[in-house]
């Protein structure tokens, strides 16, 4: 059987759903016999795929390089997961969100800093006015909230994936 | 003597004391109805819109917790239209504050939380506010974060009929709507609260809670506040 290719993807979060995702211990290899891990922060690959089956992604839409990932990550998807809360609700990255960017900006970096006052534009992507859910600008195939969602609900949403079948999560997970 | 009387729910011929709501009746006979705003011992505000039901030949849902049961009513607690409805309102509640369960003290013991995870929300169609809130913490005990308030009323309610204070109230309208202390000072400032924290515990979200807590770390117990009123003297 021809393995089902599947990406990830690390935008605006801490990696704790990564980190939940590597939690599932053992089942990873099951998970490895029938699917290829074909992009993302745990393999080396350095561009999105052509042809991705199914895409997990982690974190909310942030900034402007953010905006464009995602929309590539959509074009070249067949199943979009969001994964987490970040990705579902923006969560903490949202937390910013009542403050204009730039007085933002200026307190952490002008205000907040001791040495090198100055507000970082070389190499950094542009912010965006909100961090916002994933679904705000691509649609969404899975969302899986949590915080991090557990080990056992993205291995069941994997798996449920890997048959064919768009998982049903009602009671199975939840925001937080 | 209250009169009895005959109410239909999902079909079921139930038997009624007038005066009862539908929710009371609903929930005397088995039946689930999902409520944020609703606390037995305290009156019914109908602000969560969580307990809307079909009442046949009425054109519109009614809550639950305020409309009174009649005679040969027919009322039905869950249906396509009830679902979608209900999920909607909640849906509005979670989009309408800054609901960051993730880093909040009541996360995993929150009535708002937990009913999203009965009806299966697993993402909030509509765009977020992103409302710039305060967080009140002039009480040498409490905490009021506005961040997290669904305006359900329970606080003012508790304060006013079974402590007697009436410390809370919600001001303003519409998307401004807030809660606010002695007619908008801050809680700390309060001249009327005796800190009982009654507030506090039939709060159903991270809005009203104790200092000096951690993420997770807010349980709540609001099985007094029902048992308090139960136990009151009535002198009709």
């Amino acid at each position: 059987m021809k393995k089902a290719r599947l990406a990830t993807m690390w935008l605006d979060g801490c990696s704790g759903c990564h980190m939940s995702l590597l939690d599932v211990d053992e089942a990873i290899i099951a998970i490895a016999q029938r699917a290829e891990l074909v992009y993302g922060p745990l393999v080396d690959a350095q561009v999105f795929p052509d042809e991705v089956d199914v895409t997990i992604v982690e974190g909310a839409v942030s900034s402007q390089e953010d905006l464009e990932k995602i929309k590539h990550v959509r074009e070249h998807t067949r199943i979009l997961v969001a994964l987490g809360d970040c990705a579902v609700t923006s969560n903490v990255p949202a937390m910013r969100n009542s403050i204009p960017v730039k007085t933002l900006l200026e307190r952490i970096y002008i205000e907040g800093a001791d040495v090198q006052k100055g507000i970082p534009t070389d190499g950094v992507p542009v912010l965006l006015k909100h961090a916002i859910p994933l679904h705000d600008v691509v649609k969404i195939d899975v969302h899986v909230p949590g915080c991090p969602p557990s080990a056992p609900a993205i291995l069941f949403v994997l798996n449920e994936l890997l048959d064919g079948r768009i998982p049903d999560l009602k009671s199975k997970v939840r925001f937080g | 003597m209250s009169q009895q009387i005959s109410v239909r729910i999902d079909g079921e011929l139930c038997t009624a004391t007038e005066g009862q709501t539908i929710f009371q009746v609903a929930q005397a006979n088995g039946r689930y109805i999902p409520s944020l705003c609703h606390m037995e011992g305290l009156s019914s505000a109908g602000s969560c819109r969580l307990c809307l039901v079909e009442v046949q030949g009425i054109g519109r849902l009614l809550p639950a917790c305020t409309t009174p049961v009649r005679s040969g009513m027919s009322v039905t607690t869950n249906s396509d239209n009830i679902g979608h409805n209900r999920l909607m309102a909640l849906e509005l509640l979670f989009s309408e504050g800054n609901h960051i369960c993730a880093v909040c003290v009541s996360n995993g013991h929150c009535e708002l939380q937990s009913l999203a995870e009965t009806l299966g929300l697993t993402s909030v169609r509509f765009p977020y506010n992103y409302p710039r809130r305060p967080v009140d913490v002039s009480h040498p005990r409490f905490v009021l974060d506005h961040n997290r308030c669904i305006l359900c009323s329970r606080c003012v309610r508790v304060c006013d009929e079974i402590e007697g204070a009436h410390v809370w109230d919600i001001a303003a309208r519409g998307i401004n709507s807030r809660l606010v202390s002695d007619l908008d000072r801050p809680w700390g400032e309060s001249q009327a609260c005796t800190s009982c924290g009654k507030c506090v515990q039939v709060c159903p979200t991270g809005a009203l809670v104790e200092k000096g807590r951690a993420v997770e770390e807010m349980t709540k117990r609001n099985a007094g506040v029902t048992q308090l009123a139960a136990k009151r003297e009535t002198h009709p």
